[in-house]
């Protein structure tokens, strides 16, 4: 960024008041990501993490900040309803937490789920670690936004030992507002030791609206303690901006299933460190760009310690003027022996104007590793397709069969049948016709 | 049934078929052999209407209609079915999803109703018994991992279960120990009847053993140049193709 030049949004998201939080390590942190924001700005193409994404286009607009009418305006609850996920609920619109969506009463015993605002309330000194990070690298900018204004957001923490046994859902609602606005919202998931948790994490659109959304989520997974997460973004014309950084202790599992449907630029960031020996990682993820969507997942795996695993494949279909970004970085750090890192990223282009660009990195400082990596674009198989159509399926349906199978080769792993099923659905009724 | 006139068919700019008359009627159960290139598999393929042949002039009737006009879905609905050569695998679509999403799909086009799973699954398992099918095929994605001779046994099983009204077994026999190929032919077998046509497109003499056509024709240099009875296929079982290239030089640029 050059000096002296503040586009818009930079300008709209600075114009936005400090939370005023009264406990000074917090506020001085946000300053600090505040001002780190200020004087870097936005990165440009020249920046690696950003090479694919451009934010010329969104650093031309303007966010007016929260939106007034968030905390009361009705949302249908089926908006976010899904088979086989009744349980604990948190609901924020527009980054605004709503008591009256949410479901917080009868928690299982050994679960904490509350808004940020309230735990930062009841006890702040158990957050300071994960809230007073300085963003310091260059392509950091929507993190530092995010660490200066989130006032809300999710805090969810599993007592050691405790197996969470009903999904737990978290909704993120974009509604329609009288102008664009920046919301942002602050994550910190904790999982104690030997701990279980199913989480659903869903972002969703009422109306369509063209809010910028950033949101930061630090998942702690302590020894022994595993997660599934099922991630689905299936928001209308938003620009999201994401960022999910899951640290795996040692023993601890994370499974995780991202699937990218909806949106017009939206970004995944999710920065995987496996940390004890033994600690693995499995990711899925789909992405699905269409009509002028742009679409970017950023996965960093590093592995830091003994016989750690990480499986992680995903699929990208992109059609009409899609375009879609995957960069797949593997780091398997000096000591991490026995290491064993797989990452696939295979994508279809459903037209000529369609684009997908895909960076898998693999680097090993480390012995005895086993490490493979490969990214493939191509088209439906022509030979598939004709041998469905001389069955009697359409071409249309055909197309559909074949892609959605493409999809489903990475879900079919998903635990909870009832949501996988759902998700294929899903998957279905967004393909191109 | 079928009423293919004066077809001729080009290939990536080149013509493989020059002029084929052949007209099959229901019940019958006719033979297509001839040497490597002559363009058998094209005829197969044109009927069918599989991409990239593009039919320069002549006509194909079926049951009245102009077959070369109908999309490959539309002819399978209208009871056109070809067996594969090298039946495809689909990873990720299940077999059992792909035969009913394709029954129901037919029968959509011919505007019946559609079979609930308990329908199909019923007619599936009587058609699996009698070809003698393992159930698990069933369960596993369209022909994804499938023997040789599983890939063509399923073949001969869509046939059973879609019931068309003219079946195109492009060289089914190639591949097949003789095991498999009594199998496979057992199963045509039971697929004879009075309202049911066969096209049997094969390189070798051997499944005409178990199948035995009403008709035998020669094909070369992209035109049927023989037809005769299956005595036709003994006689060119012994003197092999060099005997046709003798007598049709033209055909063969001999």
């Amino acid at each position: 960024m050059s000096a002296g030049i503040s586009p818009p949004l930079l300008a709209s998201l600075l114009d936005a008041p400090l939370p005023a939080s009264g406990i000074g390590w917090l506020d001085a942190a946000r300053r600090d990501n505040r001002e780190a924001f200020a004087a870097a700005g936005l990165p440009d193409t020249r920046v690696e993490a950003w090479k694919y994404t451009a934010l010329r286009a969104l650093s031309q607009r303007r966010f007016a900040s929260g939106d007034a009418h968030a905390g009361a305006c009705a949302i249908d609850a089926a908006l976010y309803a899904l088979p086989g996920v009744i349980g604990p609920r948190m609901v924020f619109v527009n980054g605004v937490f709503r008591g009256d969506l949410s479901a917080l009463d009868q928690l299982p015993a050994g679960l904490q789920l509350q808004p940020l605002s309230g735990a930062l309330a009841a006890d702040a000194e158990a957050l300071r670690f994960t809230l007073s990070r300085h963003y310091r690298d260059p392509g950091d900018a929507f993190a530092r936004i995010n660490a200066a204004s989130a006032s809300d957001g999710v805090v969810l923490r599993v007592a050691a030992g405790v197996q969470v046994t009903t999904p737990v859902q978290l909704v993120f609602v974009g509604a329609l507002a009288p102008t664009d606005i920046a919301w942002h919202v602050r994550n910190v998931i904790e999982l104690g030791e030997g701990s279980a948790l199913e989480l659903v994490e869903q972002h969703v659109g009422n109306g369509t609206q063209a809010h910028l959304g950033t949101q930061v989520s630090d998942i702690e997974l302590r020894q022994g303690a595993q997660l599934r997460h099922v991630l689905v973004q299936n928001a209308t014309g938003a620009t999201l901006m994401r960022r999910s950084s899951v640290r795996i202790h040692q023993s601890a599992r994370a499974s995780m299933h991202m699937l990218e449907l909806g949106g017009a630029l939206v970004r995944h960031e999710v920065r995987v460190d496996l940390v004890g020996d033994g600690a693995r990682f499995d990711g899925r993820g789909v992405f699905m760009p269409h009509g002028r969507q742009h679409m970017d997942t950023q996965l960093a795996i590093r592995h830091q310690a003994l016989d750690t695993v990480s499986d992680a494949h995903w699929r990208g279909v992109a059609s009409e003027r899609g375009r879609g970004v995957f960069r797949g970085a593997v780091l398997v750090a000096p000591g991490a022996d026995g290491s064993d890192a797989n990452l696939t990223n295979k994508n279809l282009l459903l037209s000529d104007s369609a684009e997908i660009d895909t960076k898998p990195e693999l680097e090993i400082y480390a012995d005895e590793v086993q490490a493979a990596h490969g990214a493939t674009v191509g088209q439906l198989d022509e030979q598939a397709l004709f041998y469905l159509r001389s069955r009697g399926i359409g071409a249309g349906e055909a197309r559909a069969l074949l892609t959605s199978a493409f999809c489903r080769a990475v879900l079919g792993d998903m635990a909870n049948a009832q949501l996988r099923e759902h998700v294929g659905e899903m998957l279905l009724a967004h393909l191109p016709a | 049934m079928l009423k293919i006139e004066n077809l001729h068919a080009r290939v990536a700019g080149k013509e493989i078929l020059k002029g084929i008359d052949l007209t099959v009627n229901a019940g019958e159960v006719h033979a297509i052999m001839g040497p490597n290139g002559a363009g058998k598999s094209t005829l197969g393929n044109v009927l069918s209407g599989r991409d990239g042949y593009e039919v320069t002039a002549g006509t194909v009737t079926f049951n009245g209609v102009d077959l070369l006009t109908l999309e490959p879905e539309a002819r399978a609905a209208a009871g056109v079915f070809l067996a594969f050569q090298y039946p495809v695998e689909i990873p990720g679509v299940n077999n059992t999803y792909f035969l009913r999403t394709a029954l129901n799909a037919q029968r959509k086009q011919r505007g019946e109703k559609d079979l609930d799973s308990m329908q199909f699954l019923k007619l599936v398992r009587e058609k699996l018994k009698v070809m003698q099918l393992p159930d698990d095929l069933l369960h596993r994605a369209v022909n994804e991992g499938f023997s040789g001779g599983e890939k063509k046994r399923n073949e001969i099983f869509q046939m059973a279960l879609l019931e068309p009204r003219l079946a195109i077994l492009d060289e089914t026999d190639s591949g097949l120990d003789i095991d498999a190929l009594k199998q496979v032919a057992a199963g045509v077998n039971l697929l004879r009847s009075a309202d049911r046509a066969f096209l049997m497109i094969t390189h070798y003499q051997r499944l005409l053993d178990y199948v035995v056509p009403d008709f035998v024709h020669v094909l070369a240099g992209g035109r049927i140049v023989e037809s005769g009875d299956k005595s036709l296929a003994l006689r060119l079982e012994e003197h092999g193709y060099a005997g046709i290239a003798a007598r049709h030089p033209a055909e063969l640029g001999a």
